[in-house]
């Protein structure tokens, strides 16, 4: 509730621009050599200036795939696209020339990823990695790109950064590194800014770090945050609003408040009940049971019936709320809350 | 499984009175930093481990946190002899685990197992499960008798939730949480008293990670195990551990029960830790304490004089650079290496 800096001006935000970035009923296949793998399976959702979307979801869960849809980096083949719309400031990316997406990427959505020293080119010094994005897309020259560098260091705190602008990414830390690759992501001021995992691979003291630096970055530039994470911790710290995905659908959508404090889905329920407390001791973990499913061969109906506690399957459930048969869409369930369960009413309590 | 309600009423038993099993003393692991490749020169040393003192008694878990780096791994390399010490004792039940040779290092060696973090890494590709578990018994012949192996094995599985006809499958042929089950199957087939967890539910799904932990709480209780939990996720050391003790730089800060760890940290740096970790509790968030850390961690092979936290630490004085701090209870209740330790509650604990 103190972070009231973060959610009061996106809340108000929201009401009152139209989404940046719009994703319309995405759906990403593989094809391989074992069949077909449906990675995502019609995932919409929006983001406005300003505010923080998290996206949750266990491996697997499609979250990374779809964002790499959107920055158009998904290696075709093996994956296709096979329905959907990524409207950027009222734009399809899917159907944009590659020169379009080109200059889309940079100065309208970047992104950054888990694995920052893969990400970096280690022959080049990062201030020649950070200038290349001016040198890139406005020509700058490459003294003034390496001064654009140097400011931008400074701005993801990265202490000395004249001295080090110089330096290759093997003699940064796990943290810096990440800072460089945050540098590189916000140097051309994007609209959006697509993190996915920024902090898994850092350890939890930088990982605050890292949190804080992106919300200070995104209060004074008012970019569009999407978050991909599996922490749920992170999600409840940073995000505003969170989309659960599981099997390559978004399952449960809501403010962070109302999804963790009150979920309407099974799953998002069995998450927030396997996780231990840092508060407390706590009782006996209550796991999820049962394995994520396979995304070549999703089950039938609700793909987290075979998990589901609270499914209702044959004589039990009422027709067309079939758990096994019945696919459920993502639907309104009390305002501002949208679930893919039949039952959300009896989950929420309501 | 049907007893979750139960379980989840009643307490697991705190810090049984037990006897030590395992006394660590002010254990040393330096590797040394080499240049040139003919004429080979040490150029200094990596203080991985410098100078820990642990006790583990028999039939408690032992929660080790710490980040990456600060040596926690190598603790546990040691402690099931795949290093050997540079300097300090590990005592197991009284014997000095580096003077032991022959049948005593063998005995040892099978009853202090580990677990490992990664489980794809962790097992051979080209054996089947079956091989896997009943591999060490080529060594320790006299846990199971050749005739009634299979069987023995298909127990194993049992009892750690896999599928006893999977047998004759190999590893790539199952998910990471039933990847760390086979290791724990093959941990338990040499019947340890101690099983050294070196992160196991790290690389896992938290829905995946929730099935392990509980699987680990049940094995203890049937096989009266003792654990050395290493891990960096605070939330499930708290979970599962009797005891815990936090390690910076090599050596170990904090130590004490999970309650004084959490709710009554004296040492900054356990503070620090504690103040970092999100919590997932919607009526939580902005509770909790803010503080946030300057800078990375020193490295090891050049560490700070004195006190290894003093380049971050806000409480730093002259003494923290000439006098390292000793781990000792400082009027908290419990050992602290801080000249000002202080007890603060970081975390907001829940009405």
């Amino acid at each position: 509730m103190s972070t009231a800096s973060m959610s009061v001006p996106s809340g108000s935000a929201r009401g009152a621009s139209a989404p940046v970035l719009e994703v319309q009923d995405l759906r990403v296949q593989f094809r391989t050599g074992s069949g077909l793998v449906n990675a995502v399976n019609g995932v919409s959702y929006t983001v406005s200036e300003g505010e923080t979307v998290a996206i949750l979801g266990e491996s697997g869960s499609g979250k990374s795939v779809s964002a790499q849809a959107i920055m158009g980096i998904l290696d075709m083949p093996p994956a296709e696209i096979t329905s959907g719309r990524i409207m950027f400031e009222g734009r399809d990316l899917l159907t944009a020339s590659a020169e379009e997406q080109r200059k889309v990427r940079g100065p309208g959505i970047s992104m950054i990823f888990q694995d920052a020293l893969s990400s970096l080119n280690p022959v080049y010094s990062v201030g020649f990695q950070i200038g290349e994005m001016f040198r890139a897309h406005r020509g700058t020259s490459r003294k003034d790109a390496k001064k654009l560098a140097i400011e931008l260091m400074d701005r993801v705190r990265i202490p000395a950064a004249a001295q080090r602008v110089d330096d290759y990414p093997h003699q940064f830390s796990g943290g810096m590194r990440q800072r460089v690759m945050i540098a590189m992501a916000i140097a051309l001021d994007p609209r959006i800014l697509i993190a996915d995992e920024p902090t898994t691979a850092l350890d939890v003291t930088v990982q605050a770090q890292v949190m804080d630096l992106l919300k200070d970055l995104q209060r004074d530039t008012g970019m569009g945050l999407v978050l991909i994470t599996h922490d749920l911790g992170v999600v409840n710290e940073v995000a505003d609003n969170v989309a659960v995905m599981y099997a390559g659908r978004i399952v449960e959508r809501g403010t962070v408040d109302d999804v963790f404090g009150n979920p309407a889905h099974p799953y998002t329920e069995g998450l927030m009940a396997s996780i231990p407390m840092l508060e407390a001791k706590g009782g006996r973990l209550q796991p999820i049971g049962g394995q994520p499913p396979n995304l070549s061969s999703i089950p039938s109906g609700c793909p987290f019936h075979p998990r589901c506690p609270k499914r209702r399957l044959g004589a039990d459930a009422p027709p067309g709320r079939h758990c096994a048969e019945d696919v459920p869409p993502l639907r309104l369930v009390v305002p501002g809350r949208e679930a893919a369960c039949h039952y959300s009413e009896e989950v929420l309590g309501v | 499984m049907s007893d979750i309600t139960d379980a989840a009423a009643a307490p697991r038993p705190a810090a049984a009175p037990g006897e030590v099993l395992l006394d660590v003393k002010d254990l040393k692991k330096h590797f040394p930093l080499t240049q040139g490749i003919v004429f080979k020169r040490t150029v200094g040393h990596v203080r991985a481990v410098d100078g820990v003192n642990l006790t583990l008694r028999r039939g408690e878990t032992l929660g080790l946190v710490g980040e990456s780096g600060c040596g926690k791994s190598t603790v546990s390399k040691l402690l099931v002899a795949l290093e050997k010490p540079t300097s300090g004792q590990i005592l197991y039940k009284g014997d000095d685990v580096a003077k032991m040779g022959g049948r005593a290092l063998k005995q040892y060696r099978r009853e202090v197992q580990i677990i490992f973090q990664d489980p794809y890494a962790s097992l051979n590709p080209r054996m089947t499960v079956g091989d896997i578990v009943a591999e060490g018994w080529s060594v320790h012949a006299d846990i199971a008798p050749r005739k009634g192996r299979l069987q023995r094995t298909q127990e194993l599985m049992e009892r750690v939730g896999l599928n006893p006809d999977f047998v004759n499958r190999y590893p790539h042929q199952f998910s990471g949480g039933q990847r760390q089950r086979i290791g724990i199957a093959r941990a338990l087939a040499l019947q340890p008293e101690i099983i050294v967890c070196d992160e196991p539910v790290s690389a896992l799904d938290v829905s995946v990670q929730a099935q392990v932990v509980n699987l680990l709480e049940d094995l203890q209780d049937d096989f009266g195990l003792s654990y050395l939990f290493i891990a960096h996720d605070l939330s499930v050391v708290r979970h599962i551990s009797d005891r815990v003790a936090v390690m910076y730089l090599g050596s170990v800060v904090e130590e004490g029960t999970d309650a004084q760890v959490y709710t009554a940290a004296s040492h900054p740096y356990t503070q620090a830790l504690l103040s970092s970790v999100p919590v997932h509790e919607p009526h939580l968030r902005g509770l909790k304490e803010r503080i946030l850390l300057e800078g990375d961690v020193p490295s090891p092979a050049n560490p700070p004089s004195g006190c290894r936290f003093r380049t971050r630490c806000w409480k730093a004085q002259d003494i923290c650079a000439t006098e390292a701090p000793a781990l000792v209870d400082r009027g908290q209740g419990h050992p602290s290496a801080c000249h000002f330790a202080e007890a603060r509650t970081v975390v907001p604990t829940e009405a």
